[in-house]
């Protein structure tokens, strides 16, 4: 009897004061629950009166009456109040069954996560259809094979590849680190066998990655702005910008 | 007495618009439209029924379930880039099938229709524009989305074959770039292609062979420009959906999106 729930406690606490004040007003408790603001209708508890003992019984069989009675109104075994079920136990979930599903905090995808969505959206087009309206595309002069500009860049993404061929040979800066990178990256999850995603148990591997995004970040960059003709290193606040997107 | 007649059979404008409604809602072409419980229906009113029924009885059930953790719609957490990568693909697509009309892939007419696309085409610069800065966008928030997700570790299990899907993603949306960086078929195209295409011919063993392939001959020429248009408006967009059908579904089966730090 442990684990019964404070409300309970109180609600039970409150019943026995309830049946004390009753008895010390002297009104019987069958005469209180006779009344008509009572939830039990009169015919019921009638039923519930044994007439006498047995034959009750065997007139009745499908009323609840539990035994011989003691004094003409209340049944046998009735709690204050003249109530005839009692609270035997709480089982508090757990104790028995395996609870598998925890609850979870859940809110409506609508309105809450469509709402954001759709805010997200109008706020990316209009951004891309102000930055359309003011910056155009560039569209330089028709293609020539027999005219190569100076210097010649690779697409922006790809700026840090060129950038790693000023230092390795080919095969090396072009094929096996980008090539090594991607694969490292799609096996991450399997590499990385620490399981909690708490910022302060995975410092390595936030390093590890901030430090290979920085290196990447820096070598797109060199390649976009410090590179000028002949791929050669120039400060574009001197020389200018040799950059298209 | 008539005045009162009068009175009674005079309709106002909102009546007519609720009884039109109702007509409407009755039709069999409408409720054959709309599934029983949509709002279209049956109207809405707010109730936790019927926030429900918004994404239980709309397309949407395929990409989102019905309730999320609370925690999940939180913008500083996901700062939208997932979503945002997808919604931009939808963008790109959009603009795209819109250059598509204006658009011949063959090295004398390629850079002379984007010209004329500037010059002669309503709203054809500004729909250029957007293409090619939403794609330049795309780019970045694939990458963005992919740091997120990183920092979170958010590809710990149950999620890391998701996250070798989003590493193809990536990929992906580079190779959709470049393919679409040739297109224009100017100074810039050319030899921008024509620089990331040397690397490749570096790869061991395979290298020269796939970039004969993909090149259409051992430089780039007119072939070259044909095979990047097929490859940037059907292959590439085809296999972007089949692997992004995946990633969403996964997301879903996985226990939706990673929980709070």
């Amino acid at each position: 009897m442990a684990g019964i729930p404070e409300h309970l406690l109180k609600r039970a606490q409150e019943a026995r004061e309830k049946a004390a004040a009753e008895a010390a007003g002297a009104t019987t408790p069958a005469a209180a629950s006779s009344d008509a603001g009572s939830r039990i209708s009169a015919d019921l508890l009638e039923r519930s009166k044994p007439a006498g003992g047995g034959v009750a019984l065997a007139e009745k069989p499908g009323a609840v009456v539990a035994g011989t009675p003691t004094n003409g109104s209340i049944p046998y075994g009735a709690g204050p109040g003249g109530h005839t079920q009692r609270l035997l136990t709480v089982v508090k979930s757990g104790s028995i069954q395996d609870v598998k599903a925890v609850p979870v905090d859940k809110v409506h995808t609508w309105p809450h996560l469509l709402g954001v969505e759709f805010v997200a959206a109008l706020a990316c087009t209009a951004f891309v259809f102000v930055f359309s309206w003011f910056v155009n595309a560039p569209l330089l002069q028709a293609a020539n094979f027999n005219q190569t500009p100076n210097p010649s860049k690779a697409p922006w993404y790809f700026l840090g590849l060129q950038e790693l061929l000023t230092m390795f040979h080919p095969m090396i800066a072009g094929v096996t680190i980008p090539g090594m990178g991607i694969i490292a990256l799609m096996f991450a999850p399997y590499l990385d066998r620490n399981e909690s995603n708490r910022p302060e148990d995975r410092k390595f591997m936030t390093s590890l990655m901030t430090v290979h995004l920085m290196f990447w970040a820096v070598l797109v960059i060199i390649g976009s702005f410090f590179r000028g003709p002949g791929f050669n290193f120039v400060f574009p606040w001197r020389e200018g910008i040799f950059f298209e997107l | 007495m008539v005045q009162m007649l009068e009175q009674k059979s005079r309709l106002t404008v909102k009546d007519r618009v609720t009884k039109l409604n109702e007509s409407m809602q009755g039709s069999q072409a409408w409720n054959s439209i709309f599934r029983p419980g949509s709002i279209f229906r049956k109207g809405y009113s707010d109730s936790p029924r019927n926030r429900s029924y918004v994404v239980m009885n709309s397309v949407l059930y395929h990409l989102h379930p019905v309730k999320v953790k609370r925690h999940a719609v939180k913008v500083s957490y996901t700062l939208c880039l997932g979503g945002l990568s997808f919604f931009l693909f939808i963008l790109l697509t959009i603009t795209g099938i819109f250059l598509m009309f204006f658009y011949r892939p063959t090295s004398a007419n390629a850079w002379q229709d984007i010209q004329s696309l500037h010059t002669s085409v309503t709203f054809g610069l500004m729909v250029r524009n957007m293409h090619r800065w939403g794609a330049h966008l795309m780019v970045l928030s694939v990458f963005l989305h992919m740091a997120r997700v990183f920092y979170h570790g958010a590809y710990k299990a149950p999620r890391e074959f998701n996250w070798v899907i989003g590493v193809i993603l990536l990929t992906l949306t580079l190779l959709l770039s470049f393919t679409g960086y040739l297109l224009p078929w100017d100074q810039l195209a050319l030899w921008a292609v024509t620089v990331g295409t040397n690397m490749m011919g570096y790869s061991p063993v395979i290298g020269s062979q796939v970039r004969f392939v993909l090149l259409g001959g051992v430089e780039i020429g007119p072939e070259t420009l044909l095979r990047w248009y097929v490859l940037h408006v059907l292959l590439f967009p085809f296999v972007t959906v089949i692997f992004l059908a995946i990633h969403f579904w996964r997301v879903r089966k996985d226990g939706g999106i990673s929980g709070p730090l």
